[in-house]
């Protein structure tokens, strides 16, 4: 009776795991999101599309705590959230990666993996003298690598600027799945790679939501969007025009949408 | 009726092709890529060629009571280098951290001599007097979002400003004050050579940063700051708390450094050091740490101290004029950002 993926009309027992309620967001006289709303529901992958200054990077700063909205409100599993800072989305479960990929170059993959939240060493090493767990860490991350099939990163200890842009992606979207417990969104993964990195890329994003993580995916690609999204959300002017599935519309539907040429 | 197998060979020497072509390298660009591992090899290739020179030209240079005066030479520049390598590897600079190292040995030695605290109290005193300075920067930094360039260029001026209305000018004899204070000079014999409680400090100094910057989260934030703060931000690290927390420790590093500064000149003089600034950029650059932030190790730090005194002792000693040792300094800066650039090329 219930639907593997939920379309756009969703079975009343199915509750969503991220809810956001008429979201605004101004900049001076700007309208950046112009009452939004948007559901997410368990193992589905939600694609934002939409055309330029539509407000979809508005929208996921303002659902992972990069900005605060200035009306409207966020629920997480049922219970309302509000997101002040990046960290606060993390502490909750939200793991975002951000398209001008937030990896810090210098440092090695390991390192990269657990920036912001790094492990120390058992005992009083790591309590009194605050040693890092460098050894520990090594060993998750590469585990944590295989357990995605991220088969293009052998070495952790190599520095992410020796990396080339898929392998960057891969450890952005790496970090990403390792820490995010209830949602991972994507700001245009595939933007800067090439075709057989986009593939790879995608099919982590397959994996993820096979591995019950719902994913946001936001993408210019209209290919890519209909081959892995479950559900598709169009932005236009800053506002929902409409949330359509790949099967209910074709591409050049959606493209109509988003330019305003059709009505959903 | 067996059929002839067909071989496997094509398929193996496909691979063969395509590891091949991923490790297309030329050695230049694998030194390259091992100088940018590890930043330190470039500054130690440097000391080791010019002690080999200097002491071809003249005997007295590797005589242990010569290194050890360029190691004593070496401490209290060595010491600010210390504070100023952790403000460049956040991709700032502190053009203030000499002004304000004689700001503080002026407040120790006037409040010892002057007011007759004890030496440790006077001490005590000097750290707070540092760890204000740094307050200072690490407020205009990162509160009012100044470039550090700015910033420390104005508080360097407030900082010589104070040192010489606080102390009217006058210099303060080591014999006037407490031995604690002055007990950095002291000398300590290690076999032939000797070297003093204050290199000593400035060397244990190097350990704990080198420390703190390899094996401890906040190290490990410090470079990601320098590197990419944006990134940093979105990793969840509070960018600014780790500046300011960088601008207080160069403060407290520069507090010791006055107290070296007193040991090694047995005097508190508000017009010593003038090049103190310069010369502990000086020390970062050529020890290899990148003034774009991110990128460097304390020990190259040291490395590039030592390779200035290194030049100015061995310099002297082949009978050149004291100009030909500014002359070669300069040359040394401009060599090493070059090496820097080149180096950094991995990345693209």
């Amino acid at each position: 009776m219930t639907a593997t993926a939920p379309a756009a009309r969703p079975t009343p027992t199915v509750e969503p795991i991220l809810e956001a309620r008429r979201l605004v967001k101004t900049y001076g006289r700007v309208v950046g999101l112009d009452g939004v709303s948007l559901k997410l529901y368990p193992g589905e992958v939600l694609a934002i599309i939409g055309d330029n200054g539509a407000g979809k990077s508005t929208l996921i700063k303002c659902l992972t705590g990069a900005e605060v909205a200035d009306e409207g409100e966020i629920f997480l599993e049922g219970k309302p959230v509000s997101f002040k800072r990046p960290q606060d989305a993390r502490t909750h479960g939200i793991e975002t990666v951000y398209q001008n990929l937030a990896v810090s170059p210098a440092l090695d993959v390991a390192s990269n993996l657990y920036l912001g939240r790094e492990q120390r060493l058992p005992g009083p090493l790591g309590s009194v003298l605050r040693i890092l767990d460098t050894k520990g860490m090594r060993l998750r991350a590469t585990e944590e690598l295989k357990k995605l099939g991220i088969s293009t990163l052998q070495d952790v200890t190599v520095p992410v600027e020796n990396l080339s842009g898929g392998q960057r992606q891969a450890v952005a979207v790496a970090r990403a799945a390792a820490f995010g417990s209830k949602v991972v969104v994507l700001d245009e993964p595939t933007a800067a790679l090439g075709v057989r990195e986009s593939n790879q890329v995608l099919q982590l994003v397959r994996d993820l939501r096979d591995r019950g993580l719902p994913v946001i995916l936001i993408s210019h690609n209209m290919p890519h969007v209909f081959d892995v999204a479950d559900r598709i959300h169009i932005q236009r002017l800053g506002k929902c025009a409409a949330t359509i599935t790949p099967q209910s519309h074709s591409m050049t539907d959606a493209v109509a949408i988003m330019t305003g040429a059709a009505k959903a | 009726m067996a059929q002839p197998q067909p071989e496997a060979a094509p398929a193996t020497g496909q691979l063969d092709l395509a590891g091949e072509f991923l490790d297309r390298r030329t050695p230049l660009s694998r030194v390259r890529s091992v100088l940018h591992r590890y930043p330190a090899i470039s500054p130690a290739i440097v000391l080791v060629i010019a002690i080999i020179i200097f002491g071809s030209i003249n005997d007295r240079f590797l005589y242990p009571g010569n290194l050890s005066l360029i190691l004593q030479q070496v401490a209290v520049v060595g010491t600010l280098a210390l504070a100023q390598t952790l403000v460049i590897l956040t991709a700032g600079i502190d053009l203030s951290v000499g002004a304000a190292m004689i700001f503080a040995s002026m407040i120790v030695a006037q409040t010892a001599a002057n007011n007759g605290l004890p030496g440790v109290l006077s001490l005590f005193i000097g750290l707070l007097a540092g760890l204000a300075a740094g307050a200072l920067n690490g407020f205009l930094v990162t509160r009012l979002r100044l470039p550090p360039f700015i910033v420390t260029l104005g508080t360097l001026n407030i900082f010589v400003a104070l040192t010489l209305l606080y102390s009217k000018g006058a210099t303060v004899r080591g014999a006037e004050l407490p031995d604690v204070i002055t007990a950095t000079g002291l000398p300590i014999a290690i076999g032939d050579v000797r070297i003093t409680v204050g290199v000593l400090m400035m060397l244990a100094l190097y350990v704990l940063l080198a420390f703190i910057l390899g094996k401890t989260a906040w190290g490990r934030h410090v470079y990601a700051v320098g590197d990419d703060k944006e990134a940093a931000r979105l990793a969840g690290i509070s960018v600014n708390k780790v500046l300011m927390s960088v601008y207080l420790a160069a403060g407290a590093i520069l507090a010791v450094g006055a107290w070296i500064q007193i040991g090694r000149t047995n005097a508190a003089s508000p017009n010593a050091g003038v090049d103190l600034n310069l010369d502990s950029i000086t020390a970062v650059v050529i020890g290899g740490t990148s003034l774009f932030g991110g990128r460097g190790v304390v020990w190259g730090t040291l490395l590039g101290a030592i390779i200035v005194g290194v030049f100015r002792s061995g310099l002297s000693l082949a009978g050149l004029d004291v100009l030909y040792q500014t002359l070669a300094v300069g040359v040394l800066i401009i060599v090493a950002v070059s090496v820097d650039q080149w180096i950094r090329k991995v990345r693209s």
